[in-house]
């Protein structure tokens, strides 16, 4: 499994401290578990995929395929790079909508739990309800990941983090995934089991 | 659309053949659609979402990749593009050497580990997931 960094830390490390010490191995590679990586072409290949597959859910694909291979170019360059505003310059087009819709057509998202072996929940979710409200954190998991809402009267069990914060569940979802999406445009949501200190 | 859907209507009697093919790379979790159809039979209609195990995919080549006579595959939803990708080399006796790239509505590059079920709940459409293969790079 290759996930963003930011993302394994809230998925497996967050109650530690920072900095986040790590420890890299150079022999016996987990062949079972991780895909080799063939070359640094390949890496910006996947980061491009997983922006088209970002696109495909937020415009059907639109904004990526009117953009030029420049833009592709630059989006990728401004991230590896790690040049915001030659990251944004493009990024910023991926993130807008149509003005008489409220948001996105569906929210390109993934939840990852500790407790499963399943790799992530991927659905299609609407940002805005059929009566026009807007669909909030809380709604989402409600639908797609029940298990990590807590009961109305229930203890709460689970962390819903994301980029090291747990949000409000009443954020509405379009605005985290604008604000909160990782550089491949998707929210990686991590469910963890409430700290017991 | 209408034409590829005739050729694979066309193509299932020849499905036992390809079925024989199967059986040595994983009879168990790829089979010809006929045979998984006939198997999910008993219930007549379909259980909805993430009650029906399988799910059909529609596999297209691409430029001068080699068709496979059987375009129609039930897949379990579990099983993950790189199985995807192992299947259909075997399928097609490619040399283990040679790189295939599937992608989804022609446009994006799975990554290997993901999940066809996961694929189909997002993009798929007419109750299947329509994947096309490619020995080179297709779409960026």
């Amino acid at each position: 499994m290759h996930y963003p960094i930011g993302l394994l830390f809230d998925l497996l490390a967050s109650s530690s401290a920072l900095p986040w010490n790590i420890t890299v191995h150079f022999k016996s590679f987990p062949e079972k578990d991780l895909l080799h990586c063939p070359s640094k072409d390949a890496i910006e290949a996947h980061f491009m995929s997983c922006v088209k597959e970002a696109d495909a859910l937020k415009h059907k694909s639109q904004v990526i395929n009117e953009m030029q291979k420049k833009d592709h170019k630059q989006l990728w360059m401004g991230f590896q790079n790690d040049r915001f505003d030659q990251f944004w310059a493009i990024n910023r087009k991926l993130m807008e909508y149509p003005a008489e819709e409220n948001g996105f057509r569906y929210i390109p998202f993934r939840i990852y739990q500790t407790t499963t072996e399943r790799p992530f929940i991927q659905k299609l979710f609407r940002p805005v309800t059929t009566d026009g409200q807007l669909h909030t954190l809380g709604d989402l998991l409600k639908e797609v990941c029940p298990s990590a809402v807590a009961p109305e009267d229930g203890v709460k069990k689970t962390q819903v983090m994301i980029h090291g914060i747990e949000p409000m569940l009443e954020t509405p979802l379009q605005w985290l995934s604008e604000h909160l999406s990782y550089p491949d445009n998707f929210l990686h949501i991590s469910i963890i089991p409430q700290p017991t200190d | 659309m209408a034409e590829e859907l005739e050729s694979v209507l066309q193509l299932t009697p020849s499905t036992a053949a390809g079925g024989e093919g199967l059986t040595e790379v994983s009879p168990e979790t790829v089979t010809p659609d006929p045979p998984s159809s006939a198997a999910v039979s008993p219930g007549t209609e379909e259980p909805a979402g993430d009650a029906k195990k399988k799910i059909d995919i529609l596999l297209k080549a691409v430029g001068d990749t080699p068709i496979m006579k059987t375009k129609k595959w039930a897949v379990e939803r579990t099983r993950t593009i790189q199985g995807l990708i192992d299947f259909i080399k075997k399928f097609l006796k490619l040399v283990a050497s040679e790189q295939l790239f599937i992608y989804v509505n022609q446009s994006f590059a799975p990554s290997p580990d993901q999940e066809v079920g996961t694929l189909y709940e997002c993009f798929g459409s007419d109750g299947k997931l329509v994947l096309h293969y490619c020995k080179s790079q297709a779409w960026g």
